[in-house]
């Protein structure tokens, strides 16, 4: 799960991390109060789910309360392009005001685990403000590195040896320890996924501060960190996602135009790909479970059938412990409930497949019957294409 | 022959009187495997499906001879039977349990260093050598006694390539789930080093998916050690980046582990790369020609 900069700097901040001060605005009005408070010269930043936002437009240095107001009512509101939107963009619904800083050095520290070593990795990189994924294909000596041990933790020695390498001293150096084993905390203490501050700044006066803050969190964890859960922003989410999710399935919006329902992840990802093979793309990664649920059948074909970009759909179901019989009778409810809006082919097999098969011929209902994924795939493309052009 | 599992493994179920852990041990016991011990702390001395039921895995070791088990524990609490499994000497650890956090995961690994074990998974269907034993949640009925050993991330792209071969008449010796997260006990490399010295092993088949260098590592293994034939698919070619495709692991992160590093890293090493999941079966047929 990712949530905004504001709400990863409130998390940081409980557990040491030094951050700039500031505060939230959904108004201008409340913008202007802020700035009063801390301003006069302060930084507005779009809270969005994308980086690269000072490029588009979404972060601006203003000098006085009233500028704040004003620059804050044409960000509030619009719609921000990034290379990390998308075509769409994002809408901006807040802005972080902050105090603006003086800035001397930008660095980089981030957390992830690393899953070949299974361990987390804490990175840091004199290259602070760019990407830090450029840094690492183009000056990989640049970053430098301490793995975690799980039993041990991450340990005072590993700190110290990333500041001295950033080339830190003095005053400085000490706050930058103590701001590394800090943003390790805040890390494991929320199951983070991620835990990244590009830049790290250092101030003239040598103070050590997040000017930016990245967390994701691992989505398997979240129920023991209800107070995290909670920061999810569904606004910033595709509304079919949304939807999906309500009801466990794992759906991922696409940009092609076959539908695909399949249970299983890997199967799903696999017949993505044979629709990429026989000419057409998907329109989404849709994974109604290994174990596929009647009621899951429903719920996906609803998602499925509502999106306007799927001009012909593939359900491609292995029943192993779940009976092909039982999938066809929920495909079969699902269809006459919400009725079939686009051409459909239907490939099940494993257990029980003669009567599964038999129940949708049965059923009276316009499916595509296909004997295994190949046909199915041959099938529904030029299905798809036909659609498109009617 | 097979690896890690045979007619001989005995095995208790951590979590046998759970909802989960009750249909699938029915399922394995329909299948001929050895369940001869389930583990529920608090319902020691119960028998459930026949079989006794104790408090810790330890006494199930030390009373029934356990050497193996199946774990079907809720998400917090998988972790904890991994580690306790391992402490009470089982060799064969099968944890199905999907949900489970990164960070017990890792602390889990970090408690396994040293310990003979072995782990397979989590969020995996499980181990099968078929005729002789399952220990999981795949069906059955679909698999049949043969020589191509089968390794994958995933589950029902695995019965797939199971079906795929079944019906051209090739049989599996032993097919294993490594799992869907991130973070799992055997890899693709120390399985295929386990199929190396398995002679009823004549070829093996490789399920892969977007997301980490597991595969890239197998490359290099297979490159320099594994003469067998190898089959391979990647699923997640048309897969977005930084997107999770369902399984925890599935994700494209920073523009790494996409399926074409994959399936280039696979084909330099000389194994036969399927670029669509329906040409494993017809690809493992040429190569036992």
């Amino acid at each position: 799960m990712k949530i905004h900069e504001y709400q990863a700097k409130q998390i940081l901040y409980k557990y040491g991390v030094r951050i700039p001060k500031g505060e939230v605005a959904e108004t201008p009005s409340k913008a202007r109060e802020i700035a009063e408070r801390i301003g006069p010269n302060v930084v507005l930043k779009a809270q969005v789910h994308a980086g690269g936002r000072g490029k588009g437009g979404g972060i601006k240095l203003v000098s006085s309360a009233q500028e704040a107001e004003k620059i804050a009512q044409e960000m509030i509101g619009m719609t921000l392009f990034t290379h990390q939107t998308g075509p769409e963009g994002k809408l901006v619904k807040r802005i972080l005001v902050e105090e603006a800083l003086d800035i001397t050095r930008e660095l980089y520290v981030g957390i992830v685990v690393d899953r070949a070593k299974e361990a987390p990795v804490v990175m840091a990189s004199s290259e602070g403000g760019v990407e830090i994924e450029k840094v690492a294909a183009e000056t990989p000596e640049l970053i430098f590195k301490e793995y975690v041990n799980p039993a041990a933790g991450f340990l005072g020695f590993q700190a110290r040896n990333l500041a001295f390498k950033l080339g830190l001293g003095g005053e400085t150096f000490k706050q930058a320890v103590k701001f590394i084993l800090s943003l390790y905390k805040a890390f494991e203490a929320t199951d983070a996924s991620l835990a990244e501050i590009n830049p790290l700044l250092i101030t003239k006066k040598g103070n050590v501060l997040a000017l930016d803050a990245k967390m994701n969190f691992d989505d398997n964890a979240l129920p023991r960190h209800p107070e995290i859960k909670e920061m999810r922003d569904l606004d910033e989410e595709d509304p079919l996602e949304v939807e999906a999710s309500k009801y466990n399935l794992n759906y991922i919006k696409l940009d092609g135009n076959v539908g695909c329902m399949v249970n299983g992840a890997g199967l799903a990802m696999a017949t993505m790909d044979i629709i990429m093979h026989s000419g057409s793309m998907p329109a989404n990664f849709l994974d109604v479970g290994g174990g596929v649920s009647e009621e899951a059948v429903k719920n996906a074909f609803e998602i499925l059938v509502s999106d306007q970009d799927v001009k012909a759909a593939l359900i491609n179901i292995f029943g192993g412990i779940v009976r092909c019989d039982l999938v066809a009778n929920g495909i079969v409810k699902a269809a006459k409930e919400i009725g079939l809006k686009v051409p459909m082919v239907v490939r099940l097999e494993g257990t029980n497949v003669d009567l599964g098969k038999k129940i949708l011929k049965e059923s009276g209902l316009a499916f595509y019957p296909a004997a295994n994924m190949k046909e199915a795939a041959e099938k529904v493309v030029p299905l798809a294409k036909q659609q498109e052009r009617s | 022959m097979s690896i890690l599992i045979d007619e001989k493994t005995r095995v208790v179920v951590q979590g046998i009187t759970g909802g989960e852990g009750t249909f699938h041990t029915q399922r394995m016991q329909e299948y001929g495997t050895k369940v001869i011990a389930g583990v529920t702390p608090g319902k020691g001395g119960q028998t459930h499906l026949g079989v006794p039921v104790f408090n810790s895995v330890a006494e199930a070791v030390e009373k029934e001879g356990a050497n193996a088990s199946a774990i079907f524990v809720p998400a917090f609490f998988a972790a904890d039977a991994i580690m306790e499994a391992a402490d009470a000497g089982i060799q064969v650890i099968v944890c199905i349990t999907e949900g489970i956090p990164t960070f017990d995961m890792i602390k889990a690994k970090q408690f396994l260093k040293g310990k003979r074990c072995s782990l397979i998974g989590p969020n995996t269907p499980g181990i099968i050598s078929p005729g002789k034993c399952k220990i999981g949640i795949m069906p059955g009925h679909i698999h049949t006694p043969g020589t191509v050993g089968i390794i994958s991330r995933s589950g029902t792209l695995t019965y797939e390539a199971v079906d795929q071969v079944t019906s051209l008449g090739i049989g599996q010796s032993t097919a294993v789930g490594i799992g869907g997260d991130p973070i799992v006990g055997l890899s693709f490399t120390e399985l295929l080093k386990l199929f190396k010295e398995d002679d009823g092993t004549e070829a093996v088949i490789l399920i892969g998916e977007i997301g980490g260098t597991a595969e890239e590592e197998a490359a290099e293994y297979i490159n320099k050690e594994f003469q067998k034939p190898v089959v391979s698919f990647i699923a997640g070619q048309t897969a977005p980046p930084g997107r999770r495709m369902g399984h925890a692991g599935a994700i494209i992160a920073g523009g790494k582990g996409t399926a074409k590093e994959k399936m280039e890293a696979l084909d330099k090493a000389g194994v036969h790369v399927a670029k669509s999941p329906a040409e494993i079966g017809q690809k493992v047929k040429d190569v036992l020609r």
